[in-house]
């Protein structure tokens, strides 16, 4: 359960919004929408202990998340606006140096059928400054195929650059998260139809101050 | 904990190999600066023997500063660094993975050289194991306080001279206790107060660096 207290957020000298609060539970998917510049980004950040708010809580199962660390940051996926790929790096290896980031376990098999799943069967060994920004994304995007142990996804555009058979293969890898319990935070730009038990959305263009 | 610090050190190892430019540029300009000063002082082997360790440490220290800047640069601009921010493992532990890293890479090269360079300067053959000693107990120090100052001036333009006017100052004790080792052997003293001193500051660097990397990479990321 993730919950945020009256939180608000500064950037510079520009207030992005204020009193804003949110409960997460399980099976619900968040999808934050709102204009360019509206603070999609700083509010994910934010959820995930980045980026600290400059008044209010987030709180994860009730303590603070600035006080459990990486207690809760066990319980997290965080894929941000970029894809936090190594381009000297292979597309395996990549995967791998993410995964154990994150503390999950996993084996060479698993990693290659992670990556199958994404379409990237074959590219395993190739380094990731040889591929395009829709593989590039693709590859960052696998590493949620091995992390359903994971309560918590944050996810920052995760559509960016992808074609449309891969965004609904992570249309369908969100909300199978979703239906086992899992939570997902997201923004969007696209209309996303994801099956979830709860959906809601927030548009932080109503929330300007 | 033990497996992902051995894939954060694999990263960077790797990163760092198939990055070879780079560190073949600290390493050169390490060799060319140590090299230049018997042409430019001149044969004198007196002179060159009493300046050896000065020159030596100096050109260590400031070839350690040219590796620095690359240290969490291209993890800040890709993204890599939030995830560690967000790792499983306390972020201390992956700074002491990445420090580690830092030193086989950037530090390790300078102390392997500095016999082989010592003998430009006629030091006398007694004298190179205390050199090489003073730079493998004063190059992790280097490190560990560089990258503090990596860490701080993350993303700001013009962060390499930054970076220098912070972290040479902090330099000075390390440079005066590991030359000063050589000279103090070379005199008849011995060295062992001088390594002591270097070692204990190192241990103090060991234990408080990693912490104050840490609040630094999460300041920069905010």
């Amino acid at each position: 359960m993730l919950e945020a207290h009256d939180i608000e957020i500064t950037r510079g000298d520009r207030r992005l919004f204020a009193g804003l609060s949110l409960a997460l539970s399980p099976g619900t998917l968040l999808l934050v929408t709102g204009s360019n510049g509206s603070g999609k980004t700083s509010l994910l950040r934010a959820l995930c202990g980045l980026l600290v708010p400059t008044a209010g809580e987030i709180r994860w199962h009730g303590a603070s998340i600035r006080a459990l660390r990486e207690e809760y940051w066990k319980h997290l996926a965080y894929i941000g606006h970029l894809n936090a790929l190594k381009d000297e790096l292979t597309v395996r290896e990549n995967l791998g140096v993410l995964c154990a980031l994150s503390g999950i376990q996993t084996t060479r098999e698993q990693q290659q059928q992670a990556l199958a799943q994404f379409g990237l069967a074959g590219r395993e060994q190739l380094p990731v400054k040889s591929l395009s920004q829709g593989q590039r994304r693709r590859t960052a995007l696998a590493r949620l195929s091995l992390s359903s142990a994971l309560p918590l996804w944050v996810l920052d555009e995760p559509f960016a650059a992808l074609d449309s058979a891969a965004v609904r293969h992570v249309q369908s890898v969100v909300s199978g998260h979703l239906a086992h319990g899992g939570m997902v935070v997201m923004t969007t730009h696209q209309e996303a139809p994801i099956a979830a038990p709860t959906v809601t959305e927030l548009n932080l263009d109503q929330r300007r101050t | 904990m033990g497996a992902l610090l051995r894939t954060v050190i694999r990263r960077d190892l790797l990163l760092a190999w198939r990055r070879r430019a780079d560190i073949a540029t600290v390493v050169l300009f390490f060799v060319i600066v140590v090299s230049l000063f018997p042409l430019g002082v001149g044969p004198e082997p007196n002179l060159l023997r009493t300046i050896a360790p000065g020159i030596i440490w100096v050109a260590a220290l400031l070839a350690c500063m040219l590796s620095l800047q690359h240290m969490f640069a291209s993890d800040h601009s890709d993204g890599a660094l939030d995830q560690m921010l967000l790792a499983a493992a306390p972020l201390g532990l992956i700074v002491i993975a990445r420090a580690l890293a830092h030193w086989l890479i950037a530090g390790l090269p300078l102390v392997i050289l500095s016999p082989v360079l010592a003998i430009q300067f006629n030091l006398p053959p007694e004298l190179s194991p205390v050199l090489t000693l003073s730079l493998l107990l004063g190059t992790p120090i280097l490190t560990l306080i560089g990258a503090i100052g990596a860490a701080l001036t993350l993303g700001l333009r013009g962060g390499g001279m930054l970076l220098a006017l912070l972290v040479l100052p902090l330099y000075v004790p390390v440079l005066i206790l590991g030359a000063g080792a050589v000279d103090a052997a070379s005199a008849g003293l011995g060295a062992e107060a001088h390594l002591l001193l270097l070692a204990a500051q190192l241990v103090v660097t060991a234990t408080f660096a990693p912490w104050a990397i840490s609040a630094a990479l999460r300041i920069a990321a905010e």
